[in-house]
């Protein structure tokens, strides 16, 4: 326990950040953030886009299969859902963006009631299969329903506008992913702190005591499913308005696979795991590669071999982080913290 | 007043019969223990009283309604709890959102409302935790461990955790099954005093599953003996204790 740490009331006890220490560091990064895209390049800006959009993914899947256990293969195309619904609203309808945001949660949480649904006689790896057909016949309609979505080559999209102001370049796109990455993560960390959040452990831990405790199985797995899509579609949209266009090629299998892969090695079941695993998945493929680039002047019969050896290194990171830490990132900044706390005196 | 009542119940699996014509009643307020020999059919009675079986025949009313066919998750909702012989915690959690998870169908917080948790959440979840506190934590002396995951106790804190949960539900009758199994002989007692005072201080109604004789003929007011699916008797534990057919069951017959 901390040394004086006292709480005078529950409140003050329930508290996400509950010591002025971690008010503290919360304030300096949130200031960090605000001033990051002053310092850095166009570059660092879009990795920092796309950072913001795999967050809110990952977010998403993470109560759906982190929390709640319900293991899904389709979370790409619920994504899409997400992406495809802007597109349409915004080139037909002409729909501001900030209406389009919510609209694309929407029918994303719709198609993720209805894919969830065989969640009531299915556990586990069937489960999974079930989502992982959703994900094939999504992607399918994506690329064969040819007059809506456009086909392979997809929907153009015209630069989002926010009051009046279009959102043109990485740096004014910047200042809408973070705050909407903030509501979406503190909304997750809020739904964990009451009985819906606690009843979607409860299904994951044990199902059958869960259903003896009074928590409905089959209503509470599709709120799980609901808004774990409703927030996959939110990051459609806002990727759609960030490359300017949308096709079936950005969400394919396995784009699901990167976002499940993105929550086990950030932590599963926890929100800040999410945020660790979407920046580890984001970044470090990128780093490896400029890392590689520096290996540019040498023979070309050599760099046929070097380039491939990112994907390699890249899993191999994953493999070494699951059998040294299982429990992702998160344990592993837990740990860093509790070192920190009684730092520097070890005892 | 019978608070709980069971008549006629069978139940099998394919052709093997585990429960053949139970019928017993439990009054408010008292604790109700149900004994036998294993595979005798005890906890399966429980299983059907919670709703996780379904029996072939019979009728279960809890508190004047008729529950046989009403789903587990309702019949928690109208007051049943229940501990488990192998303990069935969420492990993932610490000990005290496993007990705030026990009041789960009797808090509203909707999915939109939990998403913002701002005025009714916030204030459900504060109101919730003061409650479980007096309520609970305090009555079954667990302060200390109350932000530790469950998976870190020991075996018997655990059993306390989980009667903690089923606490929070407020139940109207109580579903214990072989809270002491397993234990020392303090944490035994301390079990047996907790059970007492859930009936003597609340006015709590409990039937109780366990094999510990001493436990049960020191507790409880009536006595249910099953032996193969059979009720074979039922009675005051002096009663019980000289039961011819109780006897039998337990120590065999004498050769003539």
């Amino acid at each position: 326990m901390r040394v004086g740490d006292f709480k005078e009331s529950y409140a003050a006890d329930e508290a996400v950040f509950r010591t002025s220490t971690a008010r503290f560091w919360l304030g300096v990064f949130l200031v960090a953030l605000a001033v990051f895209p002053f310092v850095a390049g166009d570059y660092l800006l879009y990795m920092a886009n796309l950072t913001g959009v795999a967050i809110v993914a990952a977010v998403g899947l993470n109560i759906l299969t982190g929390a709640a256990g319900q293991i899904s293969l389709g979370h790409a195309a619920f994504v899409g859902i997400g992406a495809y619904t802007s597109a349409i609203l915004v080139t037909r309808l002409g729909l501001p963006f900030l209406l389009c945001l919510p609209l694309s949660g929407l029918a994303a949480a719709f198609f993720g009631v209805i894919v969830g649904a065989p969640s009531m006689r299915m556990k586990g790896l069937y489960l999974c299969i079930a989502t992982l057909a959703a994900q094939v016949i999504f992607e399918f309609i994506f690329v064969h329903w040819v007059p809506v979505t456009g086909g392979i080559r997809g929907i153009n999209v015209p630069a989002a506008t926010v009051f009046g102001l279009q959102l043109d370049t990485e740096f004014k796109f910047y200042f809408v992913t973070i705050p909407i990455v903030i509501l979406v993560v503190t909304a997750a960390r809020n739904l964990f702190r009451t009985r819906v959040g606690r009843a979607f452990i409860a299904i994951r831990d044990r199902d059958i005591s869960a259903e003896l405790m009074g928590i409905n199985l089959f209503q509470y797995k599709l709120y799980a499913f609901a808004t774990s899509s409703f927030f996959a579609g939110v990051a459609g949209c806002l990727n759609v308005f960030l490359l300017k266009v949308v096709t079936p090629e950005h969400f394919p299998l396995h784009e699901s696979v990167r976002y499940l892969a993105m929550i086990i090695v950030g932590g599963l079941g926890s929100v800040l795991g999410s945020i660790f695993g979407a920046i580890f998945m984001t970044m470090v493929p990128e780093a490896l590669q400029s890392l590689l680039n520096l290996f540019q002047g040498l023979d070309p019969a050599v760099m046929e071999y070097l380039f491939p050896l990112q994907t390699v290194i890249f899993g191999l990171l994953i493999v070494v982080f699951l059998v040294f830490e299982p429990q992702g990132l998160a344990e592993i900044w837990r740990r860093v913290k509790d070192y920190f706390r009684l730092w520097p005196f070890e005892h | 007043m019978n608070i709980l009542s069971v008549e006629n119940l069978s139940l099998s699996f394919g052709g093997l019969a585990a429960l053949t014509d139970i019928t017993f009643q439990v009054r408010a307020g008292e604790i109700f223990s149900i004994i036998g020999p294993n595979g005798a059919g005890k906890t399966s009675i429980l299983n059907c009283i919670g709703g996780f079986y379904k029996p072939q025949q019979g009728r279960i009313t809890l508190d004047g309604k008729d529950v046989t066919k009403t789903s587990p998750d309702r019949r928690a909702a109208m007051g049943l709890a229940r501990t488990f012989q192998n303990i069935a915690l969420f492990r993932g959690m610490t000990v005290l959102d496993n007990i705030k998870l026990g009041a789960h169908a009797r808090l509203k917080t909707s999915l939109l409302q939990a998403l913002l948790y701002w005025g009714p959440a916030h204030a459900e979840e504060m109101a919730l935790r003061e409650d479980v506190e007096k309520d609970v934590i305090d009555f079954l002396e667990i302060e200390p461990i109350r932000k530790l995951p469950v998976g870190a106790l020991a075996y018997g804190l655990q059993k306390r955790v989980e009667l903690a949960r089923a606490l929070a539900m407020r139940p109207k009758v109580l579903l214990m099954d072989e809270p002491v199994a397993g234990m020392n002989a303090e944490e035994t007692e301390d079990m047996a005093r907790f059970v007492l005072d859930i009936k003597e201080e609340r006015g709590g109604t409990i039937v109780l599953i366990e094999h510990d004789m001493d436990v049960i003929m020191d507790i409880s007011d009536r006595v249910m003996v099953l032996n193969f699916g059979h009720k074979i008797a039922e009675g005051t534990p002096e009663e019980i204790q000289h039961h011819p057919e109780v006897i039998k069951a337990y120590l065999g017959e004498k050769k003539n």
